[in-house]
């Protein structure tokens, strides 16, 4: 492998990825003529609004959510898909969205420091029958970063890189030269892997990975990702909505709701004293398998609409400890002690 | 090729095509017809062309199987002795051709409009998709007609080449049988496909949009053009062939199946029928077989229908 | 007696490489006022049972052997007609996505009224009232005006509320909840799973519960079957079958499933995978992976549910007569 060892120990000091006020905010107004017409206003949903967080070398942060809380957003901000309206994040200490170029739909850069970029983060997606191109060899899909960034010359060169990838996730060189249709999701997903690693990139960010993937696959593939953090020291962003994964894979977690992070600590601390109100009530809609029969109350109403958030705390409609403060002010994410960090008046207030 | 010819004809493409006899008889007749078409100077018994074997004598021959007919012109021949056999294979020859061609160029400016208009978004896509519109409201032969008949009237000694330039175009630009609706089909199927997450891998790795278009999307986007272009091959043949019989279509030095109906339109009431008919039931022949081929194709290809 | 009893139900698909066997050979009981979860995962069939049970499977599949019986009397072989009065009246059916589970052009009320009012002798008012409580039933606030809207104007676990509302609207005795909370939420989720609970026992339907998540099951199911490559492979007390599953499957199935208790390094995988349908093994289906392959006969004599502790399990392992003890 090229990748030069890396620390295993978290370096705080000097994180892999920092992002800081992080904030994406969709236009999805009625065309012009509509909104003359009817007179609606311009509708701005705003997917993502304000989030930073840091992710050490060679950890996983997993951010946790229901739909609608941006999570996905997030990733692609982080891989460049996305361009951010407000703030943005450091990569190895360098602006990424200056490299980026900042320009939304942009996969031509100029300049050599935007392909660097692209080569050291890469992304994993969800949907492991949509995310290869039905009508290109594996060969070619896995191959396709080392051509793009000119990392290996020659056929035989490329043949013998992409054998490596493939064994490396798992996957037999035969199956180089099939499509994909020819795989189960499974075996798609280590695809997307090896395609992902092909440019030995630091930073992954994960997408669900494992959302659309049945439990015995999903722990193959979870435990292959795992192997591959240790071996080559990758740092990972998890995303997902699946809290009992999240608990396997990832060091830090973040929980969003609406487009903010709620709560931000150390996965133990987290699972085991969750002090956001709405983390406490995700984790106990979990339906557990092992001690049933402990009745308990699911917390009433639905996330709110993105069009429309609440004033205030977004999760004030909901929330059992909610007071006049919480349904006016937006509560900062602030250190709570024991690591964690937490965006709530009422943990703020010491009421909780 | 062996494998790849062994592969397809086990596929379920291959099995369908097996399965169906109208499907197998369609695909007979059009392979004979493109056959002659290709060899027509082996396979026509006269040229029917070459002004130096023609024998005024022999004109207005019925065909072998009349009294009157001889052997030697299996279906009669026309007012000026050319063997009407042979004047069909060469007239199906231009048909095909002209056909072919201009389906191939609908299809170059359908599916590089669509494309454009499916990934680019915004006002390239407006714009691309008013033009659509606009063409697509005239009715077809009449802006065929238009096309041709202009050319026509104002360059009548054009080389036949440029007539034949012409002709091409014309089919191509014939309102919503031409480009519009592949423009219309790959631009949907365009942004469908650019939601996808393999798109989206390809602009995390930092392919440029223009190698996305053509190499990821272009591949995806080729199912249902395919089965469109087939059966309007067919349109083609037939838009092609009236324009001919309107005077305007292929040059009479190079008749196709139109302008021999059109020559032998003349000649039917005074009894010589066989002179518009044969070439009649000839057009009817290959626009039919094309046509059921694309039906089946169609068919075929839709997954809901297996 | 059992409300639904599915006897060696053998559904095939006629393909032109010959046909294949999507279930083969699944029975099991509900009794009245239970619910049963079926579990497995893709490909395993549980889908396919659902649908059978229903009426709703799709040609070219078809039950080839078996029966299905609901309260005594078979309806497997039903005519389209009689099929339909069955459906509705006494199976009551919910499926995963509620976008598309509701008529996006008829409002809701209208729905549940004609529902009502094909299967129940009654009037439309009375129709009406009761569609009003059935949706205060369910949950949804405001029931009387809410009864006006179209599905659109609902949320996900709003619109899945109103999809369980209809299939309760005729007071059917068993409902087959297909996936029904797979594409909500968590928090969601545990709502709908607890509405399904308590309106179920209240109405006292029986439900078929077909998931693919074993959480959800531990929290809903009074028993549940586990399925694999179109047969059940263990089947029972739903705590038995999670704390203590008997078939080396199960066993693999709830090590790989990473909970919220315990924290370990690497989950347990079950090397390899599901067969698909055209590949199915001789003797037991799971033997290629099964950690416990022990004899001969798990490659060549496929077994049958046999009883093993407080669940029955097909496996070898647990036959008295193989002198082994699993």
């Amino acid at each position: 492998m090229s990748t030069p060892a890396q620390p295993l120990v978290p370096s705080v000091a000097s994180p892999l990825v920092r992002a800081h006020d992080l904030a994406k905010t969709f236009d999805v107004s009625a065309p012009w003529l509509n909104r003359v017409i009817e007179r609606k206003p311009r509708a701005l949903l705003h997917a993502v609004d304000g989030v930073g967080f840091e992710i050490a070398r060679g950890q996983t942060l997993a951010l946790v959510g229901e739909s609608g809380c941006g999570k996905s957003t997030v990733a692609r901000l982080l891989v460049g898909l996305y361009a951010p309206t407000r703030g943005g994040f450091t990569f190895d200490g360098q602006d990424a969205h200056a490299t980026f170029q900042g320009k939304e739909a942009h996969a031509t850069f100029q300049g050599k420091e935007a392909r660097a970029l692209r080569r050291r983060i890469q992304m994993i997606f969800q949907d492991p029958y949509a995310s290869l191109n039905p009508r290109w060899r594996v060969a070619d899909i896995v191959g396709e970063p080392l051509r793009e960034h000119g990392l290996v010359t020659g056929k035989a060169a490329l043949e013998a890189r992409v054998d490596e990838l493939l064994t490396c996730v798992g996957l037999s060189p035969q199956d180089m030269a099939k499509y994909p249709h020819q795989f189960s999701g499974g075996q798609r997903q280590r695809i997307s892997i090896a395609r992902a690693l092909a440019t030995a990139p630091e930073f992954l960010v994960c997408d669900e990975p494992t959302s659309a993937l049945d439990v015995s696959v999903q722990a193959q593939v979870l435990n292959l990702m795992k192997d591959l953090q240790r071996k080559q020291g990758l740092t990972y962003l998890f995303i997902s909505h699946n809290l009992a994964v999240v608990r396997h894979v990832s060091d830090q977690v973040g929980v969003m709701y609406l487009g903010r992070l709620v709560e931000l600590a150390d996965k133990r601390t987290l699972f085991s004293q969750p002090r956001h109100p709405y983390t406490r009530m995700l984790l106990d809609a979990i339906p557990k398998m092992h001690d049933t029969g402990r009745a308990r109350t699911p917390v009433q109403g639905e996330v709110p609409n993105p069009l429309d958030p609440p004033p205030g705390c977004a999760f004030n409609p909901r929330c059992p400890h909610a007071n006049a403060r919480c349904r006016a002010e937006r509560p900062a994410l602030h250190d709570a002690g024991t690591g964690t960090r937490v965006a709530c008046h009422a943990v703020q207030e010491g009421r909780l | 090729m062996k494998n790849t010819l062994y592969r397809w004809f086990d596929s379920d493409v291959g099995h369908s095509l097996r399965a169906s006899p109208l499907a197998i008889g369609a695909a007979c007749v059009a392979a004979v017809c493109v056959f002659c078409a290709l060899f027509a100077g082996w396979v026509a018994p006269h040229n029917p062309f070459d002004l130096a074997t023609l024998e005024l004598s022999d004109a207005r021959l019925p065909p072998a199987w009349s009294p009157e007919g001889s052997a030697k012109y299996l279906l009669g021949t026309d007012d000026q002795g050319r063997d009407i056999l042979s004047a069909l294979i060469y007239g199906t020859r231009i048909s095909l051709i002209v056909g072919l061609a201009g389906v191939a160029l609908s299809l170059v400016i359908g599916v590089a409009l669509g494309l454009l208009a499916g990934a680019t978004g915004g006002w390239v896509d407006g714009l691309v998709m008013r033009v659509c519109d606009v063409v697509s409201s005239f009715p077809a032969i009449l802006v065929a007609l238009l096309i041709a008949g202009v050319a026509r009237a104002l360059y009548p000694d054009a080389p036949e080449g440029i007539a034949f330039g012409v002709l091409i175009l014309a089919i191509a630009f014939a309102g919503s049988n031409g480009w519009v609706q592949y423009a219309r089909t790959v631009r949907a199927s365009t942004m469908v496909e650019r939601g996808k997450e393999y798109v989206q891998a390809a602009r995390v790795t930092g392919v440029p949009p223009a190698r996305i278009m053509f190499r990821h999307i272009l591949p995806n986007v080729t199912g249902p053009v395919t089965v469109l272009a087939t059966i309007q091959v067919a349109t083609a043949i037939i838009t092609e062939a009236t324009l001919s019989f309107l005077g305007v279509g292929a040059p009479p030095t190079s008749p196709s199946l139109g302008t021999l109906i059109r020559v032998g339109n003349d000649y039917l009431f005074s009894g010589e029928w066989w002179i518009t008919v044969f070439p009649g039931i000839m057009l009817v022949l290959i626009a039919l077989s094309v046509n059921l081929l694309g039906d089946w194709l169609r068919d075929a290809l839709n997954p809901r229908l297996r | 007696m059992a409300l639904l009893e599915v006897q060696n139900l053998v559904v095939e698909f006629p393909t032109r490489r010959g046909v294949l066997r999507a279930l083969d050979g699944v029975s099991f009981a509900i009794a009245p006022g239970e619910i049963l979860g079926v579990v497995g995962e893709s490909g395993a069939g549980k889908s396919l049972t659902g649908a059978s049970i229903i009426g709703l499977l799709e040609p070219p599949g078809r039950i080839a052997a078996g029966q299905i019986l609901l309260e005594g009397e078979r309806i497997d072989h039903l005519s389209h007609a009689q099929l339909r009065r069955i459906r509705g009246r006494r199976i009551g059916a919910i499926f995963q996505d509620p976008l598309t589970s509701l008529n996006p052009l008829y409002t809701v009320g209208q729905q549940l009224v004609e529902t009502i009012q094909t299967h129940l002798p009654v009037s439309a008012a009375e129709a009406r009232q009761r569609a009003v409580q059935l949706l205060k039933d369910t949950g949804i606030p405001a029931a009387e005006q809410r009864i006006g809207h179209y599905p659109h104007q609902f949320s996900g676990g709003m619109r899945q509320r109103v999809v369980i509302a209809l299939a309760l609207a005729a007071e059917p005795q068993l409902i087959v909840a297909d996936e029904p909370t797979t594409a909500l939420d968590v928090s969601i989720q545990a709502q709908i799973i607890q509405l399904l609970k308590s309106i179920c026992k209240t109405r006292g339907a029986a439900v078929m519960l077909i998931t693919h998540d074993m959480g959800v099951i531990a929290e809903t199911c009074d028993r549940v079957a586990v399925m694999y490559a179109g047969r059940i492979a263990e089947i029972g007390p739903v705590h038995a079958v999670i704390n203590h599953p008997a078939h080396p499957y199960t066993v693999g199935l709830m090590a790989a499933i990473p909970d919220m208790e315990s924290e370990r390094d690497a989950l347990y995988q079950i090397d390899g995978a599901m067969p698909r349908l055209d590949a199915i093994p001789q003797g037991c289906a799971f033997n290629p992976r099964c950690p416990r392959g022990f004899q001969a006969r798990c490659r060549t004599e496929r077994p049958g549910l046999i009883a093993a502790g407080a669940t029955q399990a097909a496996c070898w392992l647990h036959d008295p007569a193989s002198g082994v003890t699993a």
